[in-house]
């Protein structure tokens, strides 16, 4: 029942994708060709809703369930990792028009050879994790 | 009673506007920080390695992975609310994009196997599409078993689990998370997506998806 909650959360978004059509191949190719707002329209919102949500939590104008401010984590200041790891996530996000929350949706949706998706994300995962101290961060 | 659900059923199934996007992130971020927990989707993938024992090869994965299982739970759901919306919410299981778009598919394509009507929404064989164009049948069994699906399933997973993890985040937790906490790494993460995205979308992606192996 403590993790349940958390699979109601993802229901909500993942649903939501699906209906916001920011699962769909295509919809990553129109946004990266600049040929419609619609997926600039989700993030934008996306990131003016979450600035002042993550300001009331910041703030401690809401307190989280535990009853205490939520502790954000500042990022590193690794600026490497941001720009090599960015653009290859990009990479790749462009290449299938799917990110790392997507392939959980779609392969809910129906599509089972999404299993190899995940499994090779998770090799990449793994590569990442394997070379990390030769890799400049 | 029965007419009332139809009508909610039917106007959920709808294609949702952009500005549902602020309203399905926000309360997905909302949710989890008043639950004490950051949103970002790709540390499963990390945490799914370090359950099947990657601790042994890389310290990397050597962490207490059993206190993430809240963020398993959340793929889990996102997996079941995708199955919900796919077969009882899916509307006409197409996207809605627009005509520019339909014309940049068909260059690619080489011939206009799309139309404004008939672009689905995944580029994969499903019960709705059945009579997808081979072409754009990308995500099914028998499109990992040819080059170019090997290439797109295989090694598109590959780039998005390892950049995902180099860049400490992805979509969710740099465009999204980050942002909203005005997160100057995760702009510079958030610009490299894009810079990546528009490599492989105007230079690399055409030419693999005219493989025809």
């Amino acid at each position: 029942m403590k993790l349940f909650k958390y699979m109601v959360v993802g229901f909500m978004f993942g649903f939501g994708m699906w209906k916001l059509e920011a699962i769909s191949t295509f919809r990553i190719i129109e946004m990266f060709h600049f040929q419609s707002f619609h997926m600039y329209g989700i993030i934008m919102t996306g990131v003016i809703m979450g600035i002042g949500i993550t300001q009331l939590f910041k703030r401690g104008k809401v307190k989280t369930i535990q009853g205490v401010t939520h502790q954000f984590n500042d990022k590193s200041r690794e600026w490497w990792r941001y720009i090599l790891g960015g653009t290859i996530f990009g990479m790749g996000w462009a290449l299938t028009g799917v990110c790392s929350g997507m392939m959980f949706v779609l392969m809910g949706s129906g599509y089972t050879v999404f299993a190899i998706f995940i499994g090779s994300a998770m090799l990449g995962t793994f590569a990442y994790g394997y070379f990390r101290k030769v890799l400049p961060h | 009673m029965y007419e009332t659900l139809e009508q909610i059923h039917a106007f959920i199934s709808q294609p949702w506007p952009w500005w549902m996007g602020g309203i399905t992130i926000g309360t997905t971020l909302f949710l989890l920080l008043y639950f004490g927990k950051d949103f970002g989707l790709s540390a499963n993938l990390r945490t799914m390695c370090a359950a099947d024992g990657a601790g042994d090869y890389a310290d990397f994965f050597d962490f207490d992975w059993e206190k993430q299982g809240w963020n398993l739970m959340v793929a889990l759901g996102a997996m079941f609310g995708g199955y919900i919306a796919a077969n009882y919410f899916g509307g006409d299981g197409m996207a809605h994009v627009s005509q520019a778009t339909v014309d940049t598919l068909n260059n690619i394509a080489g011939e206009d196997l799309l139309t404004i009507s008939t672009v689905p929404l995944i580029p994969g064989k499903d019960i709705i599409h059945q009579d997808i164009p081979a072409f754009w049948n990308l995500y099914s069994w028998s499109s990992l078993f040819s080059v170019r699906g090997l290439i797109i399933i295989v090694g598109g997973g590959f780039l998005i689990g390892f950049g995902a993890r180099y860049a400490g985040g992805c979509t969710s937790g740099h465009a999204i998370s980050g942002l909203a906490d005005l997160q100057i790494p995760s702009l510079v993460a958030v610009i490299g997506f894009f810079t990546g995205g528009l490599i492989m979308t105007w230079l690399i992606l055409p030419y693999i998806l005219q493989i025809t192996i």
